[in-house]
């Protein structure tokens, strides 16, 4: 594994259009669900461990091998929202570019060529780091770092959060991304010989519902 | 009867050792297909253990009725329960339930297992309306449903869980709906609430103290070529297309009678056609 390719696939400054999502946050935070750093914590650990663990699964898998059009499927059936998943392939086409720049691979080629309209983030995710020569577990922790790191980001502009409070609910998360990203791995090797249906498919029903009360406003920050 | 074993002892004797027969292992078994004269026959109506079905008046024609009464309090701690409906091409089922299924502690710490799993053939239909799933305090209950659909089946299902009887904690409960049609996955979804749960199950992203969540699913060939729109119903519901030709109602509520307006209401909206549909 390169370590060198893990930090600019997991930087905030990559070019995969991630900044202009909250992740949900911009929605819980108008429904007052989220309002100070102890309820964006609270928030981020349930994200990470529904929507996180599901996205480090399927990341992982496609790292390990596990054919993108069958993960794709399974990211769609484990994607209950429309929003959500025009969002997802949005951020996945954008990861494909700036992946395709910065790793030239044959197996991003065929997955761009396959779905046009973009291939789910977390899937692209994972081909970009086996193309990094990134492993499962890699792509796991960019997957659940991701999950969480969107929302505290975002909370800082929409609440003016102190940014240093925003790091620190990241830092307390620590010990929970290691476990997420350790489950996704497990989940990724059962799915290599049971097929996807063993990977996790941990919903959130407020995220869901988030997501369309947030595309149905007509004045928003972010884009989901 | 299909039962592989069953208690037969009352529920009040003591805790039995590992291994005991104080839990029940059962599957109840319906099986529907079209009778030749326009309407649907019943050649498999199979209880077992707690799980009694039992045909009932049809409200419209050309269906059939089976209502599920249970026979007895379950599932319990331990046990494993099985439904198993298989729909034949051309038939149309219906079924509900005499009331809700409470999840109960058993005498050990081992979760029960509820395993339900719906086939409907082609141009069959299938409405799957139990009552809600309660989970009681200390009880410990893993339920899954799979529903396999050919390409021009019809389905709709509701699901309704319930944290706790009124004032008390839930127990650990996880429920995952799995749906495939045509051989391809359409919805899957899991949801782990309770003691032991994933943190921040209970939290701003997932259901920030709400104590009854509640889906409601239609899947129907009409929907490939006109998608429902997505839409808010209310703060606490959303209709949305998924990647199928099916529409979802998510909702959480605070109390199951709140949960079941909002799920009926969008219910007889979809069945009648009332949400705006994709213009393609």
């Amino acid at each position: 594994m390169s370590r060198s390719a893990l930090l600019i696939l997991a930087d905030g400054r990559f070019p995969a259009g991630g900044h202009a999502h909250s992740g949900g946050a911009e929605a819980a935070v108008a429904a007052g669900r989220i309002t100070d750093a102890v309820s964006l914590h609270a928030f981020c650990r349930g994200r990470l461990h529904t929507a996180g663990l599901v996205a480090a699964a399927l990341a992982a898998a496609a790292a390990d091998g596990v054919e993108p059009l069958a993960l794709d499927e399974a990211a769609d059936a484990r994607t209950a929202s429309a929003a959500l998943r025009t969002a997802s392939r949005r951020l996945g086409r954008q990861l494909m570019r700036a992946a395709h720049a910065a790793w030239p691979d044959p197996q991003l080629d065929a997955l761009a060529a396959a779905l046009p309209r973009g291939a789910h983030q977390p899937v692209v995710l994972g081909v970009a780091a086996r193309a990094g020569g990134l492993g499962p577990l890699d792509a796991a922790h960019c997957a659940a770092y991701e999950s969480v790191g969107g929302p505290a980001t975002a909370v800082v502009r929409l609440l003016g959060l102190d940014p240093f409070d925003a790091t620190a609910v990241l830092a307390g998360l620590g010990p929970d991304l290691d476990t997420v990203a350790e489950r996704a791995v497990t989940a990724a090797r059962s799915a290599a010989v049971q097929g996807v249906e063993a990977l996790p498919a941990a919903s959130a029903p407020l995220l869901d519902i988030g997501a369309e009360t947030h595309a149905a406003r007509a004045t928003r920050l972010f884009a989901s | 009867m299909t039962v592989t074993s069953t208690s037969g002892a009352s529920r009040t004797e003591p805790p039995a050792p590992p291994g005991d027969t104080s839990r029940v292992s059962a599957t109840a078994r319906i099986e529907a297909r079209p009778d030749g004269r326009g309407g649907t026959a019943l050649p498999l109506l199979a209880g077992a253990g707690p799980l009694a079905p039992r045909r009932t008046r049809a409200p419209v024609p050309g269906e059939a009725h089976v209502t599920l009464v249970g026979a007895m309090s379950a599932p319990l701690g331990g046990d494993r329960l099985a439904v198993e409906v298989g729909v034949a091409p051309g038939a149309r089922l219906r079924v509900t339930a005499s009331g809700a299924t409470l999840a109960l502690p058993g005498a050990g710490s081992d979760p029960a297992d509820y395993r339900i799993r719906l086939t409907v053939g082609q141009d069959a239909t299938l409405h799957w309306l139990p009552e809600p799933l309660v989970s009681v305090c200390g009880s410990a209950l893993r339920q899954t449903t799979c529903a396999e659909l050919a390409p021009g089946a019809r389905l709709l299902l509701r699901e309704e869980q319930v944290l706790g009887r009124h004032g008390e904690p839930c127990g650990r409960l996880t429920t995952r709906l799995t749906v495939r049609r045509a051989g391809r996955p359409l919805l899957d979804q899991e949801l782990d609430c309770g003691p032991g749960a994933p943190p921040g199950w209970d939290g701003p992203a997932v259901l920030a103290g709400h104590r009854a969540i509640g889906q409601l699913l239609l899947v129907q060939p009409e929907f490939e070529s006109g998608p429902v729109q997505p839409q808010t119903l209310g703060e606490y519901a959303a209709l949305t297309p998924l990647g199928g030709p099916a529409a979802l109602v998510t909702a959480v509520a605070p109390d199951a009678l709140t949960l079941r307006t909002i799920l009926d209401e969008a219910a007889s909206d979809l069945l009648n056609d009332r949400f705006e549909a994709v213009r393609s």
